[in-house]
């Protein structure tokens, strides 16, 4: 498979009252056509930023991207006009939104929304659009699709207007489509259905997809590679068998033991993810994760470990990956 | 009383039965028209449902939005006056209550919010927060000893007694809510609603506070009623648990009995769409999305409200509304196809 995109040391930064944070310091991932990858982490880690930040919607001020590439189809979307990025956002990379609610336009019907879309892109004309949308709407399993063109965004229920969302993003045949909590603001029965829905059609199509969750399960069911984030870094990457796994990083392994599991037997207690989640505008040179740590070791304090390979197409940016994943294999045997 | 025999909904093992919902209905009226408003219709947001819940005892109550678990817990704190039936604490009807009775009635059934950034007033210290509930009903006028039992209280929910003097604002999500506990636990109560308590915390802080409700739950001898969405949660935490869709129970049982052998077509489609984390054990998984959507609580389907999803539906379903049969030892199911 061909390489679709490549971030490639991405920092985006934002100012702010209480100094610089840096959301997204110096990531690095890349997206194989067709592909479906997964950024995975909590609140406040720079999965969104990193979305955007591809996109070239990171507002300034406060926020800027201050560093790095992001390749895609042979050219670098970060120094990139703005009038050849609008050629591209919708285009060649379509997006879906956590808030199906807020990112359709209230006032205007679904139909003007699909088929601005495939006019402005494509040079569709009316009638072209309109069949268009009504194709779309079809392919994303919307009942009746003609008479939904005319309707509004209120009209319709969280999950329906999810499924607009995807048509629109598929609505210019794109190659790629990042979807940032696609399904967190929905139901988990409405979840499956889009999800479903999304993996349906990005494999029918050949899209590549970038889901951006803080579901662990989502990404155990949906996704081929998985990027776990941890206050603006990469401190793990890999096929999803292997982060799941061979978890090594003390973050990701401490992540997946502190959820409760439906296929296991009841626990007694769970293992959480001790202390708090770090503060941004506050990190030093050494590995933010080290206060929560049950690995870490002096050179944490000093240095942020650069990501080491554990094995064929993983890594993790620790230096104590050999011990995590030998206590790991102890565990299991004992 | 109700048709219900009292105690069929409660779990054989536990104490003394605590609370007992009976024939509850909470119907919101739906107005039209600004100058002469008229009532076009209702939201029947809870239809006539029934449980107990023994003392000690953990009741998962699960369901999707608008299914009317949230409609309930505020009925039974007493925040909404419902249409129909009973709520019966100690054996004692709630709806009777006078002012008085029903303050009291306050300090020994509390409340944990979803949303540790809403629920906690952001001009008010942390222990002034905590504090005010002992202020409001004098449980502890002296103001040096209120303070002490706050710090007493942070030092229970895991925080430094210092963060007495902060605000909300300088606190994380997790911190947040574990002052809304301290404040839910500062007039000892012997029941709480948690109310989608953990579901806004970031995954790594959830953990920490659901094992915090638990030993709560044995250090005070604490009842819960643990409203919430996220399956596995409830399945770690609650020894029974009831399924609602469209305002009604469509299934009840012991916890471990719930998952091993759900039975309502409803609670299966539930339980096979939560994604399990591991990709493994999700590449060999059957996935059998259940199709359309929950219909409007205002017109719900007739007979069986899940009929119109469901793939076990005959005739019958459409026409009679199935009542809830114990078809096991403590496992009811409001289901005629099963």
């Amino acid at each position: 498979m061909a390489t679709l995109l490549e971030v490639d040391n991405l920092q985006t930064q934002f100012l702010t009252s209480a100094g610089i944070v840096k959301a997204v310091d110096g990531i690095s991932y890349d997206v194989e056509e067709g592909e479906t990858v997964a950024i995975v982490g909590e609140s406040g880690c720079g999965k969104s930023v990193s979305a955007l930040s591809i996109m070239r919607l990171i507002p300034w001020p406060p926020g800027r991207i201050i560093g790095g590439a992001v390749r895609f189809e042979g050219r670098d979307l970060v120094t990139l006009s703005d009038a050849d990025m609008r050629k591209v956002r919708g285009r060649r990379i379509g997006m879906v939104f956590q808030e199906p609610m807020t990112s359709l336009n209230p006032v205007l019907t679904i139909g003007l929304q699909l088929t601005e879309t495939v006019r402005h892109h494509l040079g569709l004309t009316q009638e072209e659009a309109d069949k268009r949308a009504v194709d779309l709407l079809g392919m994303v399993g919307i009942s009746d699709p003609a008479r939904r063109l005319k309707q509004y965004p209120h009209h319709l229920s969280g999950g329906m207007r999810q499924r607009v969302m995807i048509a629109l993003a598929l609505s210019c045949e794109p190659k790629l489509i990042i979807a940032d909590e696609p399904t967190t603001a929905l139901d988990v029965t409405i979840q499956a259905q889009i999800l479903e829905l999304m993996k349906g059609l990005t494999r029918r199509l050949g899209v590549a997809l970038i889901v951006i969750t803080h579901n662990l399960g989502v990404v155990a069911r949906y996704a081929d590679r998985v990027n776990v984030m941890y206050a603006g870094k990469i401190i793990e990457r890999g096929r999803a068998r292997d982060i799941y796994h061979r978890p090594s990083h003390p973050y990701t392994l401490a992540l997946l033991k502190s959820v409760p599991r439906m296929d296991q037997p009841r626990r007694d207690k769970l293992d959480p993810v001790e202390g708090q989640p770090p503060d941004l505008t506050r990190l030093d040179d050494g590995c933010a994760f080290r206060p929560r740590c049950g690995y870490r070791v002096e050179r944490c304090e000093r240095e942020f470990p650069p990501l080491n390979a554990v094995a064929a197409g993983h890594v993790a940016a620790c230096f104590e990956t050999a011990r995590v994943t030998r206590m790991e294999k102890e565990k299991v045997v004992s | 009383m109700s048709a219900v025999p009292a105690m069929a909904f409660a779990a054989p093992h536990a104490g003394d039965i605590l609370l007992s919902v009976r024939g509850l209905k909470m119907h919101f009226p739906v107005y039209e028209g600004a100058l002469f408003r008229r009532i076009i219709g209702y939201v029947k947001a809870v239809d006539g449902i029934d449980f107990d819940i023994r003392r000690g005892e953990t009741l998962g109550l699960v369901g999707e939005s608008g299914c009317g678990k949230t409609t309930t817990g505020r009925c039974i704190l007493q925040l909404e006056r419902p249409s129909a039936g009973q709520i019966l604490f100690n054996g004692e009807n709630l709806a009777e209550f006078d002012r008085d009775q029903l303050r009291a009635m306050r300090r020994r059934i509390q409340v944990i919010f979803q949303d540790p950034y809403s629920s906690l007033n952001p001009r008010m210290t942390v222990g002034d927060i905590i504090g005010e509930p002992m202020k409001v009903h004098r449980t502890e006028p002296d103001s040096a000893k209120r303070e002490r039992r706050v710090r007493e209280l942070l030092h229970t929910v895991g925080l430094n007694p210092r963060f007495a003097d902060r605000y909300p604002h300088e606190m994380s999500g997790g911190q947040r809510q574990r002052v809304g506990i301290a404040r839910a636990l500062s007039l000892q109560p012997d029941f709480i609603v948690c109310d989608e308590a953990i579901s806004a915390l970031d995954v790594s802080i959830q953990a920490q506070i659901i094992n915090l409700l638990e030993d709560l739950r044995d250090q005070f001898n604490l009842t819960y009623l643990f409203i919430a969405h996220d399956l596995s949660v409830v399945r770690h935490l609650c020894h029974r648990v009831a399924v609602m869709y469209l305002g009604k129970v469509v299934e009840l049982a012991e916890c471990d009995e719930l998952f091993d052998n759900p039975m309502h077509p409803y609670t299966r489609a539930l339980l096979n769409a939560v994604p399990i984390p591991d990709p493994e054990v999700e590449a060999n998984r059957p996935h059998q999305v259940i199709q359309g959507e929950v219909p409007s609580p205002i017109n719900p389907p007739s007979g069986c409200v899940f009929h119109p999803r469901c793939t076990l539906a005959v005739d019958g379903c459409k026409a009679s509304t199935p009542r809830l049969r114990e078809l096991r030892p403590g496992h009811w199911v409001a289901c005629t196809e099963v």
